[in-house]
């Protein structure tokens, strides 16, 4: 891998959606275009937990970061699909974002 | 990682990857999966006869749309020849239902059913909000639990419907076992695994078509399908004691999924333990499936229930209860090898245990079964009719 200066600030954007009462926490929004570093502090490529975390920090509005995030992994009950496919047949946290992915997150935790 | 094939039909790429048996299927297959499975729980547990009238209780929530939009696809699929019709309950929150109705009503469409959606106002000459205003917000989610419950089979009743289903899934039936475990309720704990219950006594039979269900597939499912649901929070605080039992569950999904079907099927079992072989069934100790703050959050409690009666009718009905535990709390040492008395529960061999012998009888009021001369709803009513303002007429 040639490491230049370049990929130290390249960034990959992607969509992210959120759905199931999840957007509650999101502003309302049910579809956000994210765009974060292609990779993470470490100069690993940036992953799903990348993400987790970057939403926590930059996207999410709301304080109640327990009802997405807890003991700093993504809290039980929060389904991931990884462009329409279900994040454990891709890795789960581990899985490598790639550009113009699709991210959603679905809550089964609410009520209707 | 390379994209993984689907196991049933080899070809397509796998997108789901089912907790209760780690099969990977694609879009296509999961559908036929899903809706194959509650067809052999309807099948099996007999749950429908040909020509029957069955109210779907819908809140607009995900577990009673996918509930609606399989019990459509499987009449039609397996003729099943039933006359289905939506069924929603209006609590009287203000704002609160304004969405889920309107979901609802989107669903008749969709579905091409009727809706009848029922008002607590015309049942029990109160809304949630007057209730609120009345009690304030502590308790009141018991309330709304009470009143919806026999919302639906009243709302059935004018429809002329004697079998009403409801979506509760998986989750929802491994969450009461677990807490009636944890309250040491066995009775109770084997009605909750019933898949019908009421029927025989009661005029309106209940059901849940989805009980073998996991959540995560519902929500799949309704995501795969593109079904229109609503999701929100209860604006009305949780009931904490179930939102651990359901935070508990979920973490034992994660470690190991097949832990949420294990624990329905160790209450089916335990059920058989209990002097009524779990046969006993009313609907009374369940929470609705409905969504709302009936739903996933606040689904009443019999304990709950027995509380607030209590408090309200300032009868101490659940002393006998807490005089057990404060006397068993305390073990003493019986000899020298430091053997510790175990608590063992005497109360059934002193007294009749009240839920054992429990006989299901007609409320003295308005006739819904009850296991007192008067039910939990018109208990509730009388104590809310006390203490209502002198001058709430325009409410
Ligand atoms: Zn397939
Ligand atoms: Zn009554």
């Amino acid at each position: 891998m040639a490491s230049t200066t370049a990929d130290a600030t390249a960034q990959i954007s992607i969509v992210v959606e959120f759905s199931g009462g999840l957007e509650m926490l999101f502003s309302d929004v049910r579809r956000h275009a994210v765009t974060l570093p292609a990779k993470d502090q470490d100069g690993n490529p940036s992953t799903i937990a990348y993400l987790i975390h970057h939403l926590c920090a930059h996207v999410m509005k709301d304080t109640r970061k327990e009802l997405f995030v807890l003991d700093g992994h993504l809290r039980p009950g929060i389904l991931v699909l990884i462009n329409d496919a279900d994040w454990e047949l891709e890795g789960e946290e581990e899985y490598e974002l790639k550009s113009s992915d699709n991210i959603l997150f679905v809550s089964t935790l609410h009520g209707g | 990682m390379p994209p993984t094939t689907c196991v049933r039909c080899q070809t397509n790429k796998a997108v789901v990857k089912r907790p209760k048996n780690h099969h990977k299927l694609c879009r296509d297959c999961f559908i036929a999966v899903f809706e194959d499975e509650v067809h052999h729980t309807i099948v099996s547990s007999k749950l429908f006869y040909r020509g029957e009238k069955v109210a779907i209780g819908a809140s607009g929530g995900k577990d009673s749309t996918v509930l609606a939009s399989v019990l459509k696809t499987l009449n039609e699929r397996h003729d099943y020849g039933l006359d289905l019709v939506l069924l929603s309950i209006d609590e009287g929150i203000k704002g609160y239902r304004d969405d889920s109705l309107e979901t609802v009503k989107r669903n008749a469409v969709q579905y091409d059913m009727p809706l009848k959606i029922v008002g607590y106002d015309e049942l029990y000459g109160w809304t949630m909000d007057q209730v609120v205003e009345t009690i304030g917000k502590k308790g009141n989610c018991t309330y709304c639990g009470v009143f919806r419950r026999q919302a639906l089979d009243r709302g059935a009743k004018t429809l002329e419907i004697k079998h009403v289903v409801t979506g509760h899934n998986a989750d929802d039936v491994a969450e009461t076992v677990l807490m009636n475990l944890l309250r040491g309720d066995l009775p109770r704990l084997s009605r909750s695994t019933s898949i019908v219950t009421g029927g025989s006594l009661n005029d309106v039979k209940r059901s849940k078509p989805l009980k073998y269900a996991y959540e995560k597939e519902i929500v799949l499912y309704a995501h795969h399908k593109k079904l229109d649901y609503f999701s929100t929070e209860c604006i009305y605080s949780p009931e904490a004691f179930r939102g651990t039992a359901r935070s508990l569950i979920k973490n034992l999904e994660k470690v190991r999924p097949s832990a949420i079907l294990d624990i329905v099927r160790s209450g089916e079992d335990m059920a058989r333990l209990t002097p009524d072989k779990g046969q006993g069934a009313c609907a009374c100790d369940e929470g609705e499936g409905m969504g709302g703050c009936g739903s996933a959050d606040a689904k009443t409690s019999g304990n709950d229930l027995a509380q607030m009666e209590a408090s309200l009718k300032e009868k101490p009905t659940a002393n006998g209860l807490e005089t057990e535990i404060t006397s068993n709390a305390t073990p003493k040492v019986i000899d020298s090898d430091d053997v510790v008395k175990l608590p063992i529960r005497q109360r059934r061999s002193k007294e009749p245990g009240p839920v054992q012998l429990q006989t299901l009888g007609k409320c003295v009021k308005c006739g819904y079964m009850s296991s007192q001369a008067m039910c939990q709803a018109c208990t509730l009513l009388e104590g809310l009719n006390k203490n209502r303002p002198e001058i709430s007429i325009e409410g």
